[in-house]
């Protein structure tokens, strides 16, 4: 099985697609012949054309309304936002447009769209280029939200995510985008949407996770090993709807959990998290569900790492929960 | 049709289309209930002849201490530039992004504001800020995110702001600063304060909502706007013709009942000259003004772009024969007024000077880890005051200065 990392992974799954269905276009800034800033998209431009591979204005109201649009005419368009951090100006046509198409017609017209964008800080991208937004979608209804942390998922689950009838907005963590290495299959294959991944079995807690802050987890829970401290490290994978079920079932085992993202604290999505723990499984908790989180202010430049919910911080919270 | 007088242009505000019947087309443009549409000049207007000579239709009529002073100014902005380019490459610096062949274009613009007006950038233009008296220590501590960096540290280097020189703050998301600038001559208007707001954004950003946003307002309420478009080619690795159907970037002045002009952005007497006339025209009430400044981005799109991936040497090599800075140094030459002497002076001075503030930047602390919760609101709620509690107890991150 050949060795790739995110970034060939996603473009992988992408040519794979194209080749598959023509209805597949992809559209956005710089993603043409330059392939995109972090080349998710090389080659394609070359391989399939300008019609199907599109360097667009630059608008993402633009990019998104447009790709709604050749959607409902019944095309697959898979825009990407160059960056996360510029999703906003699209924001009024995702949610009021997008999410609720299908529900505002009456079924009559789809809602359907995947739209790749990097996420995620640690690259000393400042305020605009490491944000996490994703509860900003997650509350709003109709959206699902996806969230790979290896290339073989982000292979399997961008090509779920293309074949779900939902739309679908798939952040790629760009901390690790490169970093993350691992074997993938050729060919097709999904990954299904709305499975979490064990990613670390363990008996004392459970660490909920996603994103480039798995790797911070499982990094503070091998420390947490060294004294005794068996976490189970939960990979959410799809954000929303999330699999509830592999949660409860880890929270029920072990009676302390500890969610861990990097997106601000408060509304982020641990705060869900937390309260389904306690609306579904209160009884069997031995300790107050926690959260390291990004802290509640603008992403940083100078101090990421200390804004960051990196190992050094998740560890001390791991002993105290599984102490309590 | 050629670049028409600037004070025959702006007799009244009917003039421009008076003048220039073929400027909207010539044809089934309708006069509005405003009165006639301002007119477009197409034509670049072009100051420094081939043989040294002014145009004398378009000379600024500067002095020569002016354009002497300017000339430094377009030296010193080279210089810094390119050794911030080797600073990041050396990995003291994260990121850099300049303004290497666009000096032209951003001197001329910023030099042509009154002391009164204030400048709205959009992220190239640190030459402007240093011009407007920014000391270069503040910048390269911008450049460093250390603890004396005027913005705390909290934004990627050449994210500055600076309000005491009556420059706007540096935001990433393009095209916001459009209608932000027209917002803030707006107010100044209402106040009948004697202002212009000149605001900088790429090609690239003609595409957002925000220039459409900010042109229309700018033209329903008549504000004291000068758009500065610096047409530089390219929008990272998209050409651009890709981004308007348009003839011209200019052209889209007409659709908003604002004036349009286009001028040679390597010629720096000819930036000068069309943002100094939007600047008077502005002043007087008679509205905003989209200038569409021709130039070129020399270098990448930042240090994290390898323009080699999407465009030609040829192309930029015939750029480079247009650079501003050879050009006017050329054209002072002929005049006597410079030389090598001078010009290796300067260039060393503003080494040494640069120098002497990456040292300083270095060797000041990081921001410190209370910073980061000050701002976010102007009193600490109880949530912040937690979260700064909480780091300020806990372990350090790896590699940390603190
Ligand atoms: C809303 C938004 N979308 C995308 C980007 C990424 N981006 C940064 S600069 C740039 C190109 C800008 O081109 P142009 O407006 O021509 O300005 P130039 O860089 O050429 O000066 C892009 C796409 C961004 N910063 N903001
Ligand atoms: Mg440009």
């Amino acid at each position: 099985m050949p060795q790739m990392n995110m970034v060939q992974a996603i473009n992988d799954a992408l040519r794979l697609e194209m080749k598959r269905d023509d209805r597949v276009v992809v559209l956005g800034e710089d993603v043409g012949k330059v392939g995109g800033v972090f080349r998710v998209t090389a080659g394609l431009y070359d391989e399939f054309g300008e019609d199907r591979v599109i360097d667009t204005p630059l608008s993402e109201g633009g990019i998104i309304g447009t790709a709604i649009g050749m959607a409902l005419y019944g095309l697959l368009p898979i825009p990407e936002i160059q960056f996360g951090d510029f999703i906003f100006p699209a924001y009024d046509q995702i949610v009021s447009e997008l999410a609720k198409f299908r529900y505002r017609s009456g079924g009559e017209y789809p809602s359907k769209l995947v739209i790749r964008t990097p996420v995620g800080g640690g690259i000393r991208g400042g305020h605009y280029h490491s944000q996490s937004p994703e509860s900003q979608f997650i509350h709003v209804a109709g959206l699902k939200v996806v969230c790979p942390t290896n290339p073989y998922d982000a292979k399997g689950l961008l090509l779920a995510s293309i074949r779900d009838p939902d739309p679908v907005l798939f952040f790629e963590p760009k901390r690790i985008y490169r970093a993350a290495k691992g074997e993938v299959p050729e060919g097709d294959y999904t990954v299904p949407l709305s499975k979490a991944a064990v990613v670390r079995p363990g008996k004392h807690l459970t660490v909920v996770t996603w994103g480039a802050m798995l790797y911070e987890a499982l990094d503070a829970a091998n420390q947490a090993a060294q004294k005794g401290i068996e976490a189970e490290v939960i990979d959410l994978r799809t954000l929303w709807p999330l699999d509830i079920d592999t949660i409860v079932e880890s929270v029920k085992k072990t009676g302390r959990v500890v969610v861990v993202h990097e997106a601000p604290k408060t509304c982020g999505l641990g705060s869900e998290v937390v309260a389904l723990i306690n609306e579904k499984c209160f009884l069997h908790l031995e300790a107050p569900p926690a959260r390291v989180c990004g802290f509640d202010t603008p992403f940083p430049y100078t101090l990421e790492m200390e804004y960051l919910p990196l190992a050094h911080r998740i560890l001390p919270q791991l002993v105290t929960t599984a102490q309590f | 049709m050629s670049a028409t007088n600037p004070t025959q242009e702006t007799k009244s505000t009917n003039a421009g289309s008076a003048a220039e019947p073929k400027s909207n087309g010539g044809t089934a443009v309708q006069p509005t209930q405003r009165g006639a549409l301002p007119g477009v000049i197409h034509e670049p207007i072009r100051v420094i002849r081939d043989d040294g000579s002014l145009d004398p239709a378009w000379d600024p009529k500067l002095s020569d201490a002016q354009m002497v002073a300017l000339y430094e100014q377009m030296v010193r902005t080279r210089i810094i530039d390119e050794r911030l380019v080797t600073l990041q490459r050396q990995g003291r610096i994260g990121f850099h992004i300049g303004s290497l062949g666009e000096e032209a274009t951003i001197l001329g613009s910023a030099a042509a504001c009154r002391p009164q007006d204030w400048i709205w950038p959009c992220y190239r233009e640190f030459g402007a800020l240093l011009m407007r008296g920014m000391p270069l220590q503040a910048y390269v501590d911008n450049m460093f995110g250390n603890a004396n960096d005027p913005v705390k540290g909290r934004q990627m280097p050449d994210h500055y702001s600076g309000k005491p020189y009556k420059f706007g703050s540096v935001s990433s998301p393009i095209g916001t600063q459009i209608t932000q600038a027209v917002g803030f001559g707006w107010a100044a208007k209402m106040r009948k304060d004697d202002l212009v707001t000149l605001v900088y954004f790429g090609e690239g950003a003609t595409s957002s909502n925000e220039f459409h946003n900010g042109a229309n307002f700018a033209g329903v309420f008549k504000t004291p706007t000068v758009f500065l478009c610096r047409n530089n080619g390219w929008a990272i690795s998209v050409p651009a013709h890709k981004q308007s159907g348009s003839q011209t970037f200019a052209d889209k002045a007409v659709a908003y009942g604002i004036h349009g002009v286009r001028c040679d952005g390597n010629d720096l007497l000819a930036v000068y000259a069309a943002t100094r006339q939007a600047v008077e025209r502005a002043a007087r009430g008679e509205g905003a003004t989209l200038v569409e400044s021709l130039t070129y981005r020399l270098s990448g799109h930042s240090t994290s772009d390898d323009p080699k991936a999407y465009r030609k040497d040829t192309e930029v090599d015939a750029w480079k024969s247009k650079d501003p800075n050879v050009r006017f140094r050329a054209f002072l030459d002929k005049r006597g007024l410079y030389d090598d002497k001078r010009q290796t002076t300067l260039e060393e001075q503003t080494a040494a000077e640069l120098a002497d503030c990456v040292k300083a930047a270095e060797a000041a602390p990081l921001p410190s880890l209370e910073s980061m919760f000050d701002d976010v609101y102007a009193e600490l709620p109880w949530h912040l005051r937690e979260q700064r509690a909480e780091l300020l107890a806990g372990p350090r991150a790896k590699g940390h200065g603190h």
